[in-house]
């Protein structure tokens, strides 16, 4: 934008926000003498139009309409109470919340939205410079290319295509999405929605997504259901309900991670005899195996043969 | 950097905000800004042949300079910010939430009352905000020990378990701050068992206990960078490579790597380094058939070791 367009577009915001009548386009025209560039009449009608559909896209609430029947022309204003930001009365703890809120993130396409809505709120004399007591420093990342397209089709509301490549699988697949919403679990991110190939709800991983996020379809096309829980689509994926209870031996003082949410039943020389829940007998005798000797599975069988294979894989012996 | 399409919607919080801080320093204003200072003065530049219609000499916006400090004056008509768009209302409105979901001792409740004030001021425009969601994991029993040892300035004894070698470690820390990435919450103190800054994570604190003793963090203790992420090699460090069958490409997910290469399998070559082998012998035992350590050969034998040593426990079995 060149410096005489913002200072057209900047006249034209005061004139329209300064006026309590509608103004008819000739009658800004004369108000904004930047308007005087214009060559023609012609040239005039197309340079307003395009600057109005500007300020429409900066968010600036133009209004359209007029003040009396007989006004057979339209006329522009903008209403202050639609274009200010309401008076919002914060304590200095929560004006303090707020700026420490707007450093959590480290990714440019949402610590600039954020940094720009803390300037306005400067703006408008909130002082958001305070310490929080008690508060930690929060940082979000977002490194997936995934995630700028993304971000933009869940707000949007558009369905998007995306190569995609699910672990274990030997090569990437096409997937058309209906996204619902993305979600940073344990510092990734997720996006979960209606997967239209499989008709079902999914979720993926953004860092699996190997290639360009294309929008399909019109904005506003995707409604996600009102009952669904991003957080827990995600979090599905690794918390399911225990379904079986194996019985370990395990060298005492060690495994004290497996121990937190172990019982233990009995301790004899050396070793302590604990149960632990599961939910998939194969993924608990991962985790069993990477405890080497210090944990032995008595039972299920389904475990024991589980880690004992696993074991075997690594001693080489297949 | 801030494009110059960016300067309209600046210039209408520029104004408002230097209205509300008036006499500010331009260098100190452009970096609130994000912008370079010659770019500021563009923009304030931009300021005098704009004003109310009529633009004779009274109805223009003054800008007043004294020294190296900057002041505006008659621009009532756009004295108030814009309303938050949809997307700085997004960004502002996820953060909080996500605060509002770390324990802490008493932000939590001004973080939630900011929350209500926000999400009611900026109304339909917060509406997407709910399509974006950040899942903390905290420990707020252990954040609240924590965070009275940084308010107080006292060393805190920590049992802390160290997963890489399967081992309880007792150790005497001094706070220097709380940290929240990668989704999980880190305390960052000097460790005097080590006498190096360490970061522990909150999930592995076993125990802790408020000592009566006054911290005493060195002047040399540098806290971490986290802008390269939670993990940061040492170049000193052993180099690793394994080779991961395609069911176990997610250890390139999990785990920092240096390099990441496909293979005909779909599997990957994937190098990391590491100052401690520990925790790479027991993800081997962990990935069984789905992963081997193809360097250096004698971490390869130690896997081997491991896993023939654990499994001598089933002999008979």
């Amino acid at each position: 934008m060149s410096a005489r367009k913002t200072e057209r577009l900047l006249n034209l915001v005061i004139c329209l926000l300064a006026t309590r009548r509608h103004l008819t386009a000739e009658q800004i025209r004369r108000a904004v003498p930047q308007y005087d560039d214009c060559a023609s009449d012609e040239a005039f009608r197309r340079m307003f139009e395009r600057d109005k559909e500007e300020l429409r896209d900066l968010g600036i609430p133009l209004e359209t309409g007029s003040d009396s029947v007989w006004d057979d022309e339209p006329g522009y204003r903008i209403a202050r109470g639609d274009y200010e930001l309401q008076d919002i009365a914060l304590e200095a703890d929560e004006a303090a919340a707020i700026g420490l809120a707007a450093r959590l993130w480290q990714t440019a396409v949402l610590s600039e939205p954020a940094s720009r809505a803390v300037l306005k709120l400067q703006a408008a004399g909130i002082e958001t410079d305070g310490r929080v007591s008690g508060a930690l420093e929060p940082r979000v990342e977002a490194t997936e290319d995934a995630f700028a397209p993304l971000l933009a089709a869940v707000r949007a509301g558009q369905a998007v295509r995306f190569p995609y490549r699910p672990v274990g699988a030997a090569a990437a697949a096409e997937r058309h999405v209906e996204p619902w919403g993305i979600v940073s679990w344990r510092g990734r991110w997720y996006a979960v929605g209606h997967d239209r190939d499989r008709g079902a709800t999914r979720v993926f991983r953004l860092s699996r997504v190997t290639g360009d996020v294309r929008p399909v379809g019109a904005e506003g096309a995707v409604v996600p259901p009102a009952d669904v829980d991003l957080v827990r689509e995600v979090a599905g994926i690794a918390h399911e309900e225990p379904a079986a209870t194996a019985r370990l031996r395990v060298r005492a003082g060690r495994a004290a991670d497996l121990r937190r949410n172990a019982q233990q039943e009995s301790s004899a020389d050396g070793w302590d005899v604990v149960t632990h829940d599961y939910a998939d007998a194969d993924r608990f005798a991962e985790w069993i195996a990477g405890y080497g000797a210090d944990v032995v599975v008595l039972e299920p069988a389904e475990v024991r043969d589980a880690v004992i294979r696993r074991l075997r894989a690594a001693a080489g012996a297949v | 950097m801030a494009a110059a399409g960016d300067q309209l919607p600046r210039l209408l919080a520029l104004v408002p905000w230097l209205l509300a801080h008036p006499g500010e320093r331009v260098t100190d204003v452009a970096a609130e800004f994000g912008v370079t200072p010659t770019r500021l003065e563009a923009d304030l530049n931009l300021l005098f042949v704009c004003g109310l219609p009529g633009h004779g000499p009274g109805d223009l916006i003054d800008v007043v300079y004294e020294g190296d400090r900057v002041s505006v004056h008659n621009a009532d008509a756009i004295s108030r910010p814009l309303r938050l768009t949809a997307d700085e209302a997004l960004a502002l409105v996820v953060a909080l939430r996500t605060l509002a979901e770390v324990p802490g001792v008493d932000a939590s409740d001004a973080v939630r009352r900011a929350l209500a004030k926000v999400e009611s001021a900026v109304g339909g425009e917060a509406g997407p905000a709910g399509r974006v969601a950040v899942a903390v994991e905290s420990e707020a029993d252990v954040v609240s020990v924590a965070t009275r040892g940084l308010e107080e300035r006292r060393r805190i004894h920590l049992t802390y378990y160290v997963p890489g070698r399967d081992e309880t470690t007792e150790r005497d820390v001094d706070p220097m701050r709380l940290v929240l990435a990668g989704g999980r919450t880190y305390l960052e103190a000097w460790c005097r068992r080590v006498e190096d800054v360490r970061l522990f994570r909150l999930d592995r604190v076993l125990d802790l206990t408020l000592l009566d003793v006054p911290a005493e963090v060195p002047a040399e203790a540098r806290p971490h960078d986290f802008s390269a992420g939670v993990f940061t090699a040492a170049p000193d460090d052993l180099l690793v490579t394994l080779e991961l069958a395609a069911a176990a490409r997610w250890v390139a997910d999990y785990y920092p790597c240096e390099s990441v290469e496909e293979l005909p399998d779909g599997g990957l070559r994937v190098a990391l380094r590491t100052p401690d082998t520990g925790w790479v012998r027991r993800l081997l035992l962990r990935l069984g058939a789905h992963g081997r350590v193809a360097a250096p050969d004698e971490l390869a034998a130690q896997v081997r070791a491991d896993a023939a040593d654990a499994l001598a426990a089933y002999d008979g079995g």
